[in-house]
């Protein structure tokens, strides 16, 4: 990490894995997170391999975190809101919760 | 929100932002709506908000964008921000969910402006933690002011020189830049030259660019052969092919970079044509000059149709609008093709570049196809390149098969990050061209939805009856 100079913004704390961590308001959780040099948020559900943002957008799915509770939110498109617990998925989180295409493989 | 809309646009970058504002200029009732929670799309992101005070870092061309927000700003077009549009059908019924609540909405003509992705560079460990997208470093940069000391940026395209470039002048030590632009792509792109001179500007810039890293004393490594990405857990080190031989260089955080595709889902989900463009090696929109798509209704701006930068997408934006707004008989044939004309002229100007950037930066076929069989290509189901060859000679004919035969395509990206490897790897095993494969079928919701946010729905439904 290397902080380049910026406007003064305010703080929030938000807690990740049980430890709290300070995020400037109107950021996104992945970055809150990176910028503290986390880089791995998931375990993937095939095989349990670690994996991290990739594309910080929205696309790649692989920024998956709990979020108060809550599995699959993507960390990217999430932003920190003072008090929020952040845990590292593990797996598959909570399967079944997600609705997509899955049908339609003759 | 309303339940109707003369145009909906899907989109704030800048294709959505100038379609919005002309189209509300001309009193239509606009609806324009954005994953994120500000616009700008990635391009212009954070510009309403930009905290980095040294605005050199960044550059002209970013800050370019905050006219087209501010001219934005002061339409009154409907902004529903922070949402996630799961479908826009061909009847233009559109899905959005926001804030954990679902709603369907219609409108007349819909704008789908949904902009670039990364292109997938499936090599040996690009799922490793501390590997990210070019784009990524940019994102968190220009959002956030986050960097990484002693990164290694690895591809090729001007994005690629132009992040490297940025973390240069914001003081961001590099550790290096890893070149793959393959050397005879200079040759392929020398008779596209004279189209690019139209833009020497451009490119002097990105000369200025490689000069100045270079100068730095960043180690720059041009004509790379090869890529891998080693680590237990996470990123140890990137080794690189070079004239033979494997280097290697340790480093935690890699940013990769093979150019950008077009974000395609939602558009062919909604039934919109789309054709293999085998210059730029991605799916384009087949759409009129207008942007109009095969869907009536459904037109497609910017680079999520094709890549041809921010600032055509602002003229494909206005074209799209006038055509919108003369279809919904907001303004009348004469008034459109007058008000449209100089965006026209602009954008011809503006594309001119186009095939020799596509040629100058075409990525090498082992940074599309992996060579390697243990290789990831669907990074969600983690099927690797070997098992989809193995699919193949068992007989799978095409990415919808692979899906029964492997899972590919099937996790909560949807295709967006190996469709395009999957697509290539199945048309080289059965030496055709992509065109002949039949494509992905993409149906909605184009984005997971939680089984919660649909609840709503079906209370929405029964109050209907
Ligand atoms: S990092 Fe790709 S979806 Fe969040």
């Amino acid at each position: 990490m290397h902080e380049i100079e910026m406007k003064p913004s305010p703080k929030v704390s938000i807690e990740f894995d049980g430890q709290t961590l300070q995020a400037n308001k109107g950021e996104t959780v992945a970055a809150a997170l990176l910028r503290q040099t986390h880089l791995a948020f998931r375990t993937t559900p095939v095989t349990g391999k670690s994996r991290g943002p990739f594309c910080m957008m929205g696309v790649c799915f692989d920024c998956l975190v709990e979020i108060d509770g809550a599995p699959n939110r993507q960390a990217c498109m999430t932003y920190v809101e003072d008090g929020m617990r952040v845990k590292r998925q593990l797996g598959a989180g909570d399967t079944g919760v997600f609705l997509s295409d899955e049908e339609d493989t003759q | 929100m309303k339940d109707h809309y003369d145009i909906a646009i899907i989109g704030t970058g800048p294709a959505g932002m100038a379609a919005a504002t002309v189209a509300s200029a001309h009193g239509a009732d606009v609806l324009i709506v954005d994953e994120q929670p500000e616009v700008g799309g990635q391009i212009y992101r954070g510009i309403t908000h930009q905290s980095i005070k040294d605005k050199t870092i960044l550059g002209d061309d970013y800050y370019k964008g905050q006219s087209l927000a501010d001219a934005f700003a002061a339409s009154n077009a409907d902004h529903v921000s922070g949402a996630t549009i799961w479908q826009v059908s061909p009847e233009r019924e559109i899905g959005i969910s926001k804030d954990g609540a679902a709603h369907l909405l219609t409108a007349d003509q819909v704008i789908i402006a949904t902009g670039a992705q990364e292109r997938p560079f499936p090599i040996p460990g690009w799922t490793l933690p501390g590997v990210m997208t070019a784009g990524s470093a940019q994102i968190l940069l220009k959002s956030s002011g986050i960097t990484f000391s002693n990164a290694v940026f690895a591809g090729t395209g001007p994005l690629l020189y132009l992040i490297a470039y940025q973390y240069l002048k914001a003081g961001v030590p590099i550790r290096a830049i890893l070149d793959t632009t393959p050397k005879s792509n200079r040759l392929k792109a020398l008779p596209h030259l004279p189209g690019a001179l139209f833009h020497l500007s451009s490119i002097m810039k990105g000369r200025k660019w490689i000069k100045a890293l270079k100068s730095s004393g960043t180690l720059f490594i041009e004509g790379i052969d090869n890529l891998k990405i080693t680590g237990k857990d996470s990123t140890e080190a990137i080794e690189y092919l070079l004239q033979n031989k494997w280097h290697r260089i340790e480093a935690s955080n890699v940013f990769l970079h093979q150019g950008v595709v077009p974000n395609v889902n939602l558009a062919m989900a909604s039934g919109c044509i789309h054709h293999w463009n085998e210059q730029k090696l991605c799916w384009h929109a087949s759409t009129d000059e207008w942007g109009s798509s095969n869907v009536p209704g459904i037109s497609i701006a910017g680079d999520g149709g094709g890549i041809g930068g921010a600032i055509a997408a602002e003229y494909q934006g206005r074209i799209a609008a006038y055509q919108a707004l003369y279809t919904t008989n907001k303004v009348k044939k004469q008034e459109r093709d007058t008000n449209v004309l100089p965006a026209q002229h602009a954008l011809t100007h503006e594309m001119r570049i186009r095939p020799f950037l596509d040629a100058m930066f075409r990525p090498a076929t082992q940074y599309r196809i992996p060579t390697d069989d243990a290789t990831i290509v669907c990074r969600c189901e983690e099927v690797t390149a070997g098992k989809i060859r193995e699919s193949i000679s068992l007989g799978c004919a095409g990415p919808n098969q692979l899906k029964g035969f492997t899972r590919c395509g099937m996790g909560p990206c949807q295709g967006r990050f190996c469709s395009l490897s999957v697509s290539e790897l199945i048309a080289k095993a059965q030496n055709v061209s992509v065109n002949e494969l039949e494509q992905l079928r993409l149906r909605p919701p184009v984005k997971p939805l939680m089984l919660a946010e649909l609840a709503n729905l079906t209370t929405l439904a029964s109050e209907d009856t």
